[in-house]
């Protein structure tokens, strides 16, 4: 029984929060290396790109709410997802046409488009704020439990509850839909192959008449429909801050790397190697290990590794030893 | 100062910097025309002159043409300007003067790309395969401006290079080095070009491979197909060409067939080694 | 003549705002103009002229503040009394550990020292917080209202500049060490992660730096406004030339940290023209154009990087000492990237990369700007907002995000001067 209860815990308390919040990131990572791997530079300004996505979001799921439109049990907000898609899209393709594509025709080193993303960075995290404000957003409605934990007792007759937020199923779900349709796409769409040629070898794809713009602008698509996903899908699961998404660049930057950098499956991996690295050092264990050892054995204090505000050391130090390790991450990067 | 404006300070941060399979040339740019210009061979790059960039010159007033169902093989020693006169025929870099004429149009102001729609198909010297795609997602990327059937076309790619349908899902960049260049051959051929460019195909591979690769560029040129290729291999390359070009510091120092080129007396003794 | 035509007009924005809103003010901005002037000379040595980029300028400018409590605080004997030797005795244990699980990694055979690193690290880290976890909670207990911490030394706080300098540098020498020595360089996200881990450290770290309670009233190198005040002399002085007192001792304060602050700035920024000119310069500019032809003529690279990475470092700690003691307190929430890291930034494109009087005007100028673009924005929406009614939500909404308008406009400025003037206002020679 102790045991169960201890797996229980486990599952509520790790395993649960870090699927959820593991499928973020990866979404959040693979918009990352998506552009790593076609426009050849890391974008810093993809935390913000995610927090105006994620605006664009919570604004139509406004309206929506205010025309008294509701998607029954879940949140309202999936039905606002396609329109801030489309609205993000709209917002980086202007972007690139305005900013991006001088320094394309340039041949300008990757380097100074990370520059120029800083100023991207600059101006949606102000536009953000300027919006809609940079103090916290609630805009889950909908069930908020799929399982209680007060229910699951119930039904078990366990100490502990395991609580399964429905925004968390939501997530994964998903989190799976979109990457299933993102692999499907690149690995079976003639436009998808154009993209995997041209981050591969660019000088050989434009002799196969592949046309880079366009190559480009799809790219800027899949990555703002990943960057709106991700972010409402965090967004619902804690809550929308613009600062907080400017802060997840680090563990999404660290997902990316430790998965490989240009690789999508990497990316995924990455993403929940960070997500549980992170859940799991900063939890503290008493209570699965208050079940799991005898009394004599109990530990006194809360058992947790480090407190949860070095989170970001936990990612730092993950990619750090795979850097070492492995330099070019675990899934060999540098191709889409 | 390295490089403009632009330039990366020398930073070669891999967590923000991606320099694989960046595009390094620097081509015609789109947007040009073509003009009618009738007669002449089938393919002819004319009294060209160029360079890289603003650098010097590096073609002074070289020709090269190839002609319907003729092997055509540039020839020089090293830094003689062979790849440049074949990337100079391609469009990879702008002419300075002369003009190129394919099938009686003057094609000198289009971009390589337009080039490969204009029926030119070219297999450059290296970075010549898509690595992380398989065999037969690269011969589908060679064929990707056509939207017609390509299965094929594909099939003649496999029947040429048998070894290719074995391996057609396995990733490119796994294979051997002869390997890859039948996949860049083959690439090459997917879009039924009307002239086949091959820059140095057996760089790098070994003897028996390359007389292989020799024989398998007969069996393409015998199907009717133009191929004019730049060889380091002199010897073999002019034994089976039907028009020989030798180039020195980028000028045409010897023009004739590969027989009469290698029946040459001086062509023997200052660049063949006797 | 244009450097020095561009100086003048910085002079002049800053002397505007003192003949036009206050002197305070126009010496409030050209103190903090100063310090960021020594940021922006720190990241254009890295990135001006070794191509290194660094984006954890933010966490190298707080463990310079962190200097200046270390420095100049006094001790709490209570708080050293109840843990202060046990935790110098954990973080020794913890040194000692990783030393050892270093000797382990150099020493033992391939298959087993994988597992004896893993295990040296496991359970050094259980026994250092064994260690360090009674003391910190001893110490945190002393006091907690005022004190809690074990404070600093007690040293003049003019000491803490040059600390912080060091303190940074030793950082940097972990940081680049690190990521220079992997087989690619991974910098930037190694610096942007460790910015973080400072920022998380001083607002965690109670025993340390009080965390979130803030350390306030740190010594200062210049006397106190009130007892200026009450200074006789002082006051007479002041009505001499027409000012009340008040006002007279804020600005005879700011004026002495300009003049520190000012000295500094001459000081390194004279030092950094000379190493720029020096062969040591050539040599650092050589390898950033063509790495290839100095490694084969023997110059160690990435050495040469490793060096001009903790130089650059150093000059951000210094600055962020410097800054620490004009705010009189170590706030640790108050540290945000990208007015630390990416501000920054903005200052060395704008002024020009690899010119360090550039990098300098690009700090009084950026710097000016961010002061000014909120009264100027204020302004904006005022006019803006003229026409609609009171008391509407839009008005309102727009009023009060006046202060965005900040971010917005250093965006656009990057951006302009990136695509107009790609080399900076003042271009490298």
């Amino acid at each position: 029984m102790d045991f169960l209860n201890a797996l229980v815990a486990l599952a509520n308390f790790v395993f649960i929060p870090a699927i959820a919040y593991g499928s973020q990131l990866a979404l959040g990572a693979l918009g990352v290396t998506l552009i790593y791997g076609i426009l050849r530079f890391s974008n810093f300004a993809h935390g913000d790109t995610m927090a105006i996505g994620t605006m664009f979001t919570i604004l139509v799921t406004w309206g929506l709410q205010a025309l008294g439109v509701s998607f029954g049990p879940l949140p309202t907000a999936l039905l606002a997802i396609p329109f801030g898609i489309v609205l993000t899209s709209l917002l980086v393709l202007g972007t690139d046409r305005l900013v991006y594509r001088f320094y394309r025709e340039q041949k300008a080193k990757p380097v100074i488009l990370v520059i120029v993303s800083m100023g991207v960075m600059f101006i949606y995290n102000g536009l953000t704020r300027l919006i809609i404000g940079p103090g916290d957003q609630n805009f889950a409605d909908g069930e908020r439990f799929l399982i209680s934990a007060r229910d699951f007792k119930t039904m078990t007759g366990l100490d502990e509850g395991l609580a399964l937020k429905s925004t968390q199923a939501i997530t994964v779900v998903v989190a799976i839909l979109v990457v299933a349709l993102l692999f499907w796409f690149l690995n079976h769409t003639r436009t998808g192959k154009s993209m995997r040629a041209y981050s591969d070898n660019e000088d050989l794809a434009l002799l196969s008449g592949i046309n880079p713009e366009r190559v480009v602008m799809v790219t800027w698509i899949i990555v703002a429909a990943l960057a709106v996903v991700a972010g409402t899908l965090y967004g619902l699961d804690k809550s929308f801050k613009p600062f907080t998404y400017f802060q997840i660049l680090l563990p999404i930057f660290a997902s990316a790397i430790v998965g490989g950098l240009g690789s999508p499956l990497g990316a995924i991996a990455g993403g929940f190697i960070i997500a549980f690295s992170e859940v799991g050092i900063t939890y503290a264990w008493k209570k699965v290990l208050t079940y799991m050892l005898p009394e004599s054995l109990e530990p006194s204090g809360l058992v947790q590794l480090l407190s949860t505000d070095y989170k970001f050391a936990v990612s730092f130090v993950i990619l750090i030893i795979v850097l070492l390790f492995r330099p070019t991450g675990l899934f060999k990067g540098k191709s889409v | 100062m390295s490089g403009g404006p632009y330039d990366d300070r020398g930073n070669h941060d891999a967590s923000i910097t991606n320099p694989c399979g960046m595009a390094e040339d620097d081509p015609v740019h789109a947007g040009g025309h073509e003009h009618p210009a009738p007669g002449g061979p089938f393919l002819i790059g004319e009294a060209m002159t160029g360079g890289y960039g603003r650098g010097a010159d590096i073609l002074h007033s070289c020709t090269i043409a190839v002609d319907r169902g003729e092997i055509a093989v540039i020839v020089g020693p090293n830094g003689a300007g062979k790849s440049t006169a074949m990337k100079a025929v391609f469009g990879m870099l702008s002419l300075r003067e002369g003009m190129v004429r394919l099938d009686g149009e003057d094609i000198t102001e289009l971009s390589p790309q337009a080039r490969v729609r204009k029926g030119m198909g070219f297999v450059p010297q290296t970075h010549n395969i898509f690595t992380s795609m398989t065999v037969e997602e690269n011969l589908e990327m060679g064929a990707f401006i056509r939207r017609d059937d390509i299965s094929g076309t594909m099939e003649q790619v496999f029947d040429l290079f048998p070894i290719l349908k074995d391996k057609r899902r396995q990733a490119a960049g796994e294979l051997s080095g002869g390997q890859r260049q039948q996949v860049a051959v083959g690439r090459a051929l997917m879009t039924k070009p009307k002239v086949l460019m091959l820059d140095e195909p057996t760089a790098g591979v070994s003897p028996i491979v390359m007389d292989e690769l020799f024989d398998r560029i007969i069996e393409v040129a015998r199907t009717g197909l133009p191929v004019l290729m730049v060889e380091q291999n002199a010897r073999q390359a002019l034994a089976i060409a039907d028009k020989g070009y030798v180039l020195v510091q980028g000028r045409n120092a010897h023009t004739g067939t590969g027989k009469a080129l290698l029946a040459d007396d001086e062509v023997r003794r200052s660049f063949l080694g006797g | 003549m244009r450097t020095l035509a561009l100086f003048a007009l910085v002079a002049a924005l800053i002397l505007g705002t003192g003949v036009l809103q206050s002197w305070n003010s126009a010496l409030i901005i050209l103190n903090m103009g100063l310090v960021s002037a020594i940021m922006a000379l720190g990241v254009n040595l890295q990135w001006g002229l070794a191509g290194l980029f660094n984006v954890g300028v933010m966490g190298f400018v707080a463990l310079g503040g962190l200097a200046v409590v270390l420095t100049s605080v006094t001790p709490v004997p209570e708080a050293w009394a109840a843990g202060g030797w046990r935790v110098l005795g954990a973080i020794a244990f913890a040194l000692a550990a990783i030393a050892g699980a270093v000797f382990a990694w150099k020493t033992l055979p391939r298959k087993t020292r994988g597992w004896a690193v893993a295990a040296i690290a496991v359970v050094g880290f259980f026994l250092y917080r064994a260690i360090l976890d009674p003391a910190v909670s001893a110490i945190e207990s002393v006091d907690p209202a005022a004190t809690g911490f074990l404070g600093g030394l007690g040293l003049p706080v003019l000491l803490a500049w040059p600390v912080g300098g060091l303190l940074a540098a030793g950082v940097a020498w972990v940081i680049g060490k690190t990521a220079l020595g992997l087989r690619s360089d991974y910098l930037a996200i190694a610096t942007l992660g460790i910015a973080e881990i400072i920022i998380a450290l001083l607002k965690n770290e109670d025993w340390l730096t009080r965390g979130v309670k803030n350390v306030i009233g740190l010594p200062r190198p210049v006397p106190y406004e009130i007892d200026l005040q009450n200074d006789a002399g002082f006051v007479e002085t002041a009505a001499g030339i027409g000012l009340d007192p008040t006002t007279a001792s804020t600005i005879y304060v700011k004026l002495g940290y300009s003049v520190l602050f000012a000295v500094v700035l001459v000081v390194l920024l004279v030092l950094a023209q000379l190493a720029l000119n020096s062969p040591w310069g050539r040599m650092m500019r050589a390898v950033r154009d063509n790495e290839e032809a100095a490694e084969a003529m023997g110059k160690d690279v990435t050495a040469r990087h490793l060096q001009i990475f903790i130089l650059g470092s150093a000059l951000c700690g210094i600055a962020g000492a410097m800054m620490t003691t004009l705010d009189g307190q170590l706030t640790p929430s108050s540290y945000q990237p990208l007015r630390y890291t990416f501000l920054i930034w903005v200052m060395v494109i704008v002024g020009g990369s690899g010119n360090n009087l550039g990098a300098v005007l690009g700090g009084f100028l950026i710097w000016f700007l961010w002061v000014q673009v909120e009264p100027m924005g204020q302004w904006l929406m005022g006019v803006i907002t003229a026409g609609m009614a009171d008391g509407s939500a839009l008005k309102a909404h727009l009023l009060g995000s006046v202060q965005h308008m900040r971010l917005l406009t250093m965006g656009v400025i990057l951006l302009l001067v990136l695509r107009f003037a790609p080399r900076g206002l003042l271009p490298e020679r």
